[in-house]
């Protein structure tokens, strides 16, 4: 399937593992991208403190161009959470409020550009995974399981959030990504936090403040016991991997937990070369947990039945 | 059919209240806050809540009493790190994340936010959204030097010794910045841009 790429101003070096493990997984999943021609910053969330018609005209000038090289039915993907809010968002209101698309419109004509609402449609590279290609169509290409690597799968907030864009998994509770990690053999554990905030852009406003927010989601991580996190963001994979250490220091805690692209996984998954998938650019590093992905998938143990002395509590009569 | 608060003739003659001025400066429709039944669900389920100076739901009902200067003067939305979890959760569909957006703009254009405990965040944003005026894409060691030299002059000197050295080390941070190609492009519809909101607010009015 053809898509329309926005990469977005992190994935050209910030987060280039993320990049060029998109890039390795495109072909086995048989997806092609595109690249917006001279795209522009989306703006993040900094934008819109400042001007709201500069937001919104910043993000349009990406939809304008990207409408002018995309045919009719063809989708935008965009790999990046806040991007993808952006895009999405902007778009939904322009489509919701005439007079603000009019007045977009009027700044984009200073440039040559017009944007018709509704013409983009922009999803985010996981939603595309799973929708577009399926769990079946990932499972068919994994060539080395990932059996018995623990991994956290981490949505963050922006894919998720917020709830009129029609977002395509549960905003408190989303599961696309645990199926999807478990179609590449993981041992997916439970993560209680896995659709909360990693800060943001808090790290550079109240160090203390972001240090508290990613302490609770890598000690639920650890208290679950993760390998690895995967995530889908390239915010929430700075924060969770290059401030582990000021976490560990402030809090007095030994997180060494990887952060890792589910599209790094997933290319490792389908036997592609580390080097090929970004690895080695994590603060943390990611190797020896990778060590423990074995050949054989791992005996699940049963769920273990209360003890008769235990209070009386419902259980699930055993199949066999 | 949705329901406000305010009947239209009333309004057309009545000063225009801050709680009036709010909801017209936050973009993408009516943002319901006049819908807001104080239960509280947005401050519990704020990530950074328990830091916040009041919690949404406080802001919410000050706004209603037309406490401007307080509520502009408050950490609470420099410290919204836009994660969207209370508006999913607020039974009433308040857009409470386009709202703190709205105050976060309005504070920096009436220079309140220089009196809130979280000063340096606008600074941030202006720094980040300069970079992306000047060449079409964010640049990250210049925002993180320019902004902690200016804010953390100590703390710079720290930080890019460890994170900015780890970084480069890493190939994650790029030395120069990019450049889009069209940047005239983007300078005229940022500048007309700039120049419908003037317009728009000259006709809103109402503080700043």
């Amino acid at each position: 399937m053809k898509y329309t790429y926005y990469p977005g101003c992190s994935l050209e070096k910030n987060a280039s593992a993320y990049h060029d493990s998109t890039m390795a997984v495109a072909a086995p999943l048989g997806m092609t991208f595109q690249e917006v021609e001279d795209w522009n910053c989306c703006g993040a969330v900094e934008m819109m403190a400042i001007d709201k018609m500069q937001a919104y005209a910043l993000i349009s000038r990406n939809l304008a161009l990207a409408a002018a090289q995309t045919p009719p039915g063809q989708r935008m993907v965009a790999p990046c959470s806040a991007c993808f809010l952006n895009l999405s968002k902007c778009d939904a209101h322009l489509t919701k409020d005439p007079s603000l698309a009019a007045k977009v419109n009027q700044a984009l004509a200073a440039g040559g550009l017009h944007y018709t609402p509704g013409r983009v449609q922009t999803r985010h590279l996981l939603e595309a995974v799973v929708k577009d290609v399926g769990y079946a169509a990932v499972k068919a290409q994994v060539k080395r399981p990932l059996y018995g690597l623990k991994v956290a799968p981490y949505y963050g907030c922006l894919i998720v959030r917020p709830g009129f864009l029609e977002k395509f998994d549960d905003h408190e509770y989303p599961t696309s990504l645990d199926v999807l990690m478990r179609a590449l053999g993981a041992d997916v554990v439970d993560f209680p936090m896995k659709a909360h905030c990693c800060g943001g852009h808090m790290t550079q406003i109240s160090e203390e403040v972001a240090l508290g927010l990613i302490y609770r989601l890598l000690k639920n991580a650890a208290d679950y016991g993760a390998d690895v996190i995967a995530t889908i963001c390239p915010m929430c994979q700075l924060n969770l991997d290059a401030y582990q250490e000021n976490v560990n220091k402030y809090f007095g805690t030994n997180f060494r937990i990887p952060i890792l692209y589910f599209t790094q996984l997933m290319g490792l998954a389908f036997g592609m070369e580390p080097t090929r998938l970004g690895f080695g650019k994590e603060f943390i590093d990611a190797a020896p947990a990778l060590n423990k992905i074995g050949v054989e998938p791992p005996e699940r143990s049963k769920p273990e039945r209360p003890s008769k002395d235990a209070l009386p509590m419902p259980v699930m009569p055993e199949k066999e | 059919m949705t329901i406000t608060a305010f009947p239209t003739e009333a309004v057309a003659r009545a000063p225009r209240t801050f709680m009036q001025e709010v909801i017209e400066d936050t973009p993408g429709g009516n943002p319901r806050l006049e819908m807001c039944i104080q239960c509280g669900t947005c401050g519990g389920s704020c990530p950074s809540g328990p830091d916040m100076d009041y919690s949404p739901r406080r802001i919410f009902a000050m706004i209603e009493a037309g406490m401007r200067e307080e509520v502009l003067r408050a950490n609470t939305f420099w410290y919204c790190v836009s994660c969207y979890l209370c508006m999913v959760r607020c039974p009433q569909e308040v857009r409470i994340t386009d709202i703190m957006y709205t105050l976060k703009r309005k504070a920096i254009r009436e220079g309140y936010y220089r009196d809130s405990s979280a000063s340096d965040a606008p600074d941030f944003s202006e720094t980040f959204v300069d970079a992306v005026m000047k060449y079409g894409r964010s640049f990250e060691l210049g925002l993180a030097t320019r902004y902690h030299l200016r804010h953390h002059p100590l703390d710079a000197i720290k930080l890019a010794a460890g994170m900015g050295l780890n970084m480069l080390r890493r190939g994650r941070m790029d030395l120069t910045p990019r450049r889009i190609n069209n940047l005239d492009q983007l300078h005229a519809i940022m500048d007309k841009a700039k120049e419908i909101s003037q317009a728009e607010r000259a006709q809103i009015g109402g503080g700043a």
